[in-house]
């Protein structure tokens, strides 16, 4: 997030768009709830009648996949009556001409064929954001999970810019984090592009830099991503995986593909809490221990790094994934040798710039949001205060691009799947937790009424869902969350696992599956 | 009795919401939101408040496996690293270091993400590093 989740509550104008915020971030919904309370206009995009849209001033509906196309109509009615921030476009960015000229096509007209959103709401969508004093952009992985994420991104960074909401308090793009430690897992250099602190690996000044800190050579080859791994197994190009705390039998689309290409592993090593379906392909499974087993930090979405600590011992024989590293790293001949965890962020202090001023002892209390440069520095609570990181910040003309794949008579649906409020990712820890799983047992399909009567299909009735790629089988449940035409699905469970049917199709730029769009049939199960 | 508490932060998604973990006895009993984390501000969503059920579960990993024959067998963890270790090196010498990929892990801790990159990085020498931040 640009800015904190806090300052969401003093927003004039909250703009959520392809995210469930109540049920995958109830505590970031809560800010929401509390704006809204306070006078906020509340704007809610989202193809599924989410719980936020019942309290939306106003909700909109698009078609999956058209968000480049309605953010372009939002700037092109903002830009036709006046209400950009030209003081902040032209102190504070270039490319403004580009885009202005981009847009001018994207009437209210044109954008409502193709996102299906009637041209009023386009237009008060417009009004609500343009004019408020701050106004938020909250979004998660209904906008990244698409063949053109990085387009809608970038389409929501200009909606920012052109309105001047970004580099003050209670504004900003704000991209709500899926996993408690995704944001440290980046900062952390879990990344094929970059060391810790997002240093590139290959400009020669960085590798120089972990060269000699480390004590050994290094390479200056960008490396793989997850896809392009799972590509490299099933082409014998990658040899063997190392996977510590991740299931992408589950989580990955096409799990065909995905099965196929672990099984041609030489080695595949899995080192997690509970025997996943990714741990059953495994050479090897290393035990490790929960969070509540150990010491350490985590890094939450609005970039504050806080402390986790030890409750219990290691359940089992199991092990803190930090010991079972350095056990592998000193038996390849790369010697570690840290006594705690607090031993390895002070090297972390000493190699990433925004962690410098970051230690345990500073972090007892509130924790501390990065930049945090030197000891003395109090944290940064947003970001692009009077620069951004590139001086300017930057525009970028973008056109509406379809889909990756669209229905037709043999797949007439079109697929997008979430979480439920008491599931977790692959359930691995929720469907192990006796009061969650009990909740919600079992997946199930949402399907508007109509097409379900048109099926043949009651509440609860078996269906079989089909697409290009794989079959499942699941329960229905009828409900105008979904319009017509629009089905839905949970991804947490393995019984009836929706990325058996997702599509890999990736953004050229970040690498990132469409995982929220894909065609598919649904029978009633015979 | 022995009974303490330990403040920490959540496992589940992003927002970073703190806790107090109730202990009794070397069991985890029950979650206590804080009041004074400026995230959740003495709030929990369903899966915060019952986030100690999965932990002690008897479905957790407890020993480390390999597979012996097609088939997994509990083993000691000198045997299960050196297994891992030298699977490693011998790729890693026949292959190169490019041959090995690591997926990083958006549950494990700053602290280890930091290690596993290391590992890859410098002990196998290769930047296939990634995780699930695009999933």
């Amino acid at each position: 997030m640009t800015n904190s989740v806090a300052e969401l509550e003093n927003s004039a104008c909250i703009f959520v768009i392809g995210s469930n915020t109540t049920s995958s971030h109830p505590l970031v919904a809560t800010r929401i709830f509390r704006a809204k309370q306070k006078g906020a206009k509340l704007i809610v995009a989202d193809p599924r009648k989410i719980q936020l849209a019942l309290m939306a001033d106003t909700y909109v509906r698009q078609n999956l996949g058209t968000d480049v196309a309605l953010i372009n109509g939002i700037m092109h009615v903002i830009l036709d009556r006046g209400w950009q921030d030209q003081g902040f476009i032209e102190e504070r960015t270039e490319g403004f001409e580009t885009v202005k000229e981009k847009v001018r096509s994207y009437t209210p007209e044109k954008v409502s064929g193709i996102t299906g959103i009637p041209e009023e709401d386009i237009v008060k969508i417009a009004e609500d954001f343009g004019t408020a004093q701050t106004a938020s952009i909250v979004y998660c992985m209904g906008i990244t999970q698409h063949v053109t994420g990085v387009d809608n991104v970038k389409s929501l960074a200009n909606l920012a810019m052109l309105t001047g909401n970004v580099g003050k308090e209670s504004t900003g793009v704000n991209p709500l984090r899926g996993q408690n430690n995704v944001q440290g897992a980046c900062d952390m250099g879990g990344l094929p592009n970059v060391y810790p602190g997002y240093q590139a690996v290959n400009m020669l000044d960085n590798q120089k830099k972990f060269e000699s800190i480390w004590g050994t050579d290094l390479s200056d080859q960008v490396g793989r991503t997850v896809s392009d791994m799972l590509g490299g197994l099933s082409d014998g190009s990658l040899k063997a995986l190392y996977v510590m705390g991740e299931n992408p039998m589950l989580s990955d689309p096409d799990t065909a593909h995905v099965e196929k290409a672990l099984k041609a592993a030489e080695l595949l090593v899995v080192q997690d809490i509970f025997f996943t379906p990714t741990a059953e392909l495994a050479h090897v499974v290393l035990p490790g221990s929960s969070f509540a087993e150990k010491d350490g930090t985590f890094t939450n979405t609005e970039r504050r790094v806080m402390r986790v600590r030890k409750a219990i011992e290691p359940v089992g024989d199991s092990r803190p994934d930090w010991q079972i590293i350095q056990e592998i790293s000193n038996r390849l001949g790369y010697s570690m040798d840290y006594d705690s965890p607090e031993a390895i962020l002070k090297e972390i202090a000493e190699v990433t710039p925004s962690y410098s001023g970051i230690t345990y002892e500073r972090l007892e209390g509130e924790g501390l949001q990065w930049p945090c440069p030197d000891e003395g520095h109090p944290g940064t609570k947003f970001l692009h205060k009077d620069a951004f990181a590139r001086g300017k910040g930057l525009f970028h003309a973008i056109d509406f691009k379809p889909p990756a794949e669209s229905v037709d008579a043999n797949y007439p649906f079109w697929l997008t799947t979430g979480r439920i409020h008491v599931h977790y990712h692959t359930g691995t820890m929720t469907r192990n937790s006796p009061t969650l799983h009990s909740e919600v047992p079992e997946g199930s399909l949402e399907i508007n009424p109509g097409d379900a009567g048109q099926l043949g299909i009651r509440e609860g009735d078996e269906v079989e869902v089909s697409s290009r790629r794989g079959k499942i089988r699941t329960k229905t449940v009828l409900t105008e969350r979904v319009k017509e035409g629009l089905v839905f699905m949970p991804f947490h469970f393995v019984e009836s696992n929706a990325n058996a049917l997702t599509n890999p199709a990736l953004d050229p730029i970040a690498k990132i599956p469409e995982l929220k769009v894909c065609a598919v049939r649904v029978e009633k199960a015979a | 009795m022995d009974y303490r508490t330990a403040l920490t932060t959540c496992t589940y998604c992003g927002c970073g919401c703190n806790f107090y973990l109730e202990v009794l006895d070397g069991q985890i009993i029950d979650t206590i939101p804080c009041k004074t984390s400026p995230v959740n501000e003495g709030k929990l969503c369903v899966k915060g408040w019952n986030v100690h059920e999965f932990v002690q579960s008897p479905n957790r990993l407890t020993r480390p496996l390999l597979r012996k024959n097609g088939a997994f067998e509990e083993a000691s963890w000198d045997e299960a690293l050196d297994f891992t270790a030298s699977k490693l090196r011998e790729i890693k010498d026949n292959c190169g270091g490019n041959s090995v990929g690591f997926l990083s892990s958006a549950k494990a801790t700053n602290e280890e993400n930091y290690l596993f990159q290391k590992l890859a990085r410098a002990a196998l020498g290769t930047n296939n590093i990634d995780h699930c931040a695009r999933l």
